[in-house]
């Protein structure tokens, strides 16, 4: 091996050591999500009750294994998929600000959700709890479906993309306020838990339909990782390199509202994760994406199985929805990255 | 089947907006560095793109006797080496990372090693190395333009394609960049073509000089040959003369601009 190439394998041995720390980290913060709860589950019992169902009394079994564990694994996942989602799309649309918020795809899973609350829709027969996520799911997809055809005849550049996903935000926002404005009482109360973004309708069928959405999505971003690093030397290299940007651009924005409708659909409307864990993960590991979409994936997990705890410990006795938290935990993490960023800067 | 670049008959443009109509080059032998220079919008850059692939265009563009049209964009872009105005973006990339994706991402069946091999080759011949595990966005402008200029070498290409690689440099930088270039150039037996605006770079780095305006071609030859008053006032519309400075260079003088411009 050359000498350049040997220090070059030193270097990026620190950050495959900091992605194992940030996987270890998140198996840490998945048992103490699953030990923490209003009801009391010793780390020994639940160890125990992993390796031996049988061995728990019936209560513990149904909160070890249809509560805690379907709720701290649901947030690992739906953590994992925005996470990564960001990461795409930031990349993509050369923007540290953007997030799968940023193309309205969360508004139009929002409205999707509504519409199903608003109407009564049980997905002919099969009952509202799937009708809801189906529509959100719905919304969503056809949202980026629209996003796409729009910058398919209009260039799919940054502006146009940007510009189109906050034309589609605000149209769903308004959508959703006209939905909530003719709503009854009890409907705009199931509206308005959905927005707040809830792991309390985590079941391991909803879990096995995330992960396998992330699981295929990473592959498929994991085989782009060279496109999208020499896409950060700037468009215009990147084409010189053969890079087709707009086609690789579509390809990204689809799959990031694949993962970003897959998530939400089954939990409803989680904000920061997306912003937040690709900037932690370009602090920690910088952006060859070998590195970074992984990177930002595991903190993205990391994020929301931290606010899965918090969301149990903030007030003893009391669940509260995890969207609430991730923006409270969010906010001013953000803050302090562009901050601690300026400063060094 | 002549070595080195042939343009024949070539038109590009932006749409329905046709920006060169018809330009013939005479041939540029392996190893030589030509000067494509002109006003603005006279078609420098739509050239390079154009020559590239990055710009669709009629005619033909031989390079060593393969016309460059009757290939694919993947194909045509690992002959040809095109540098874009812009400096590489500023980004936590470190330089090492930024060459290697250049490399990988264009030639995704390249065995590591190679890939390796390639990017050592192209650092020593820049001189990069101490700048391999620094980040982008910690670079001035004349070493990010060095490190775009190595993610363009390190395809080895055979028409190396800069778009004005000098406009965002100091002196200092301008002076290494366009000597980097012209022995890198001869070294690999390339055929070059700048883009540039200063002319006494050109006529001092340069073998060969491309004057084009509105999209036609005004002058070409050597830069002896090819500057001379009535040159400058077709091409910039302005009254100028070449002369020769103490030290042997041979420098453009403008005294005025002329009331009409070209």
């Amino acid at each position: 091996m050359s000498g350049l190439a040997a220090a070059y394998r030193r270097f990026s041995f620190l950050r495959q050591l900091l992605l194992a720390a940030l996987a270890l980290a998140l198996l840490a913060s998945l048992v103490a999500d699953v030990a923490t709860g209003p009801s009391r589950f010793p780390l020994a019992d639940v160890w125990r009750g992993l390796v031996d169902a049988a061995s728990l009394s019936p209560a513990q079994a149904v909160i070890l294994w249809d509560v805690r564990l379907p709720y701290a694994v649901m947030a690992v996942f739906v953590g994992a998929s925005l996470g990564l989602a960001g990461a795409e799309m930031q990349t993509v649309l050369n923007n540290p600000l953007a997030s799968p918020f940023t193309l309205g795809v969360s508004a139009a899973a929002t409205f999707g959700a509504s519409l199903a609350i608003v109407l009564g829709f049980d997905l002919f027969g099969l009952g509202q709890h799937l009708a809801i996520p189906f529509l959100a799911f719905l919304f969503a997809a056809a949202a980026t479906l629209l996003i796409q055809a729009l910058a398919r005849s209009y260039g799919a550049t940054v502006d146009t993309v940007v510009l189109f996903g906050i034309a589609l935000l605000f149209t769903f926002e308004a959508l959703g306020w006209l939905l909530q404005f003719i709503a009854d009482s009890d409907a705009l109360q199931q509206i308005v838990f959905w927005t707040m973004g809830s792991l309390a309708r985590a079941t391991w069928p909803k879990i096995a339909v995330v992960a396998t959405v992330f699981a295929v999505c990473l592959a498929f971003s994991l085989r782009q990782v060279w496109v999208m690093t020499a896409l950060r030397g700037g468009e215009e290299q990147a084409r010189s390199f053969g890079v087709a940007v707009e086609r690789l651009r579509l390809i990204v924005l689809l799959r990031v509202s694949l993962l970003a409708a897959a998530a939400l659909a089954f939990v409803g409307t989680i904000g920061f994760v997306g912003l937040v864990g690709p900037h932690i993960a370009r602090l920690l590991l910088g952006e060859d994406h070998r590195f970074f979409l992984p990177g930002a994936a595991l903190a993205g997990a990391l994020m929301l199985s931290l606010a899965s705890i918090a969301s149990k410990s903030l007030i003893p006795g009391v669940v509260l929805p995890i969207g609430i938290v991730t923006a409270l935990v969010g906010v001013p993490l953000f803050m302090a990255l562009i901050l601690g960023r300026r400063r060094r800067g | 089947m002549s070595a080195g670049l042939e343009v024949r008959d070539l038109s590009a443009g932006y749409g329905a907006r046709e920006v060169l109509s018809g330009l013939s080059l005479p041939l540029l032998p392996p190893g030589t560095l030509a000067a494509v220079v002109g006003a603005n919008a006279a078609g420098k850059s739509t050239l390079l793109k154009a020559l590239a692939g990055l710009r669709p265009a009629q005619g033909e563009v031989l390079l060593d006797g393969e016309d460059l049209g009757r290939l694919d964009l993947g194909r045509r872009l690992a002959r040809v080496g095109y540098l874009p105005q812009l400096l590489p973006q500023g980004t936590a990339l470190v330089v090492y990372e930024a060459v290697l994706s250049a490399l990988r991402a264009s030639r995704r069946e390249l065995a590591a090693g190679d890939a390796e091999a390639a990017v050592e080759r192209v650092f020593d011949s820049l001189s990069l190395r101490p700048l391999a595990l620094r980040r982008l966005d910690e670079l001035s402008g004349g070493q990010r333009q060095m490190v775009g200029l190595a993610q363009t070498m390190v395809r080895d290409p055979r028409l190396l394609l800069l778009d004005e690689p000098t406009s965002a440099l100091d002196l200092r930088w301008q002076l290494h960049v366009l000597e980097t270039v012209r022995d890198l150039t001869r070294r690999h037996a390339a055929v070059g073509l700048i883009a540039i605006h200063d002319l006494n770079l050109a006529l001092r780095f340069c073998d060969r000089v491309i004057v084009l305006g509105d999209g036609c071609l005004l002058a070409a030859g050597a830069p002896d040959e090819v500057f001379d008053a009535a040159v400058l006032r077709r091409a910039y519309g302005v009254e100028g003369r070449v002369e020769r400075c103490s030290l042997g260079y041979r420098v453009v003088l403008v005294d005025r601009t002329l009331e009409t411009a070209p």
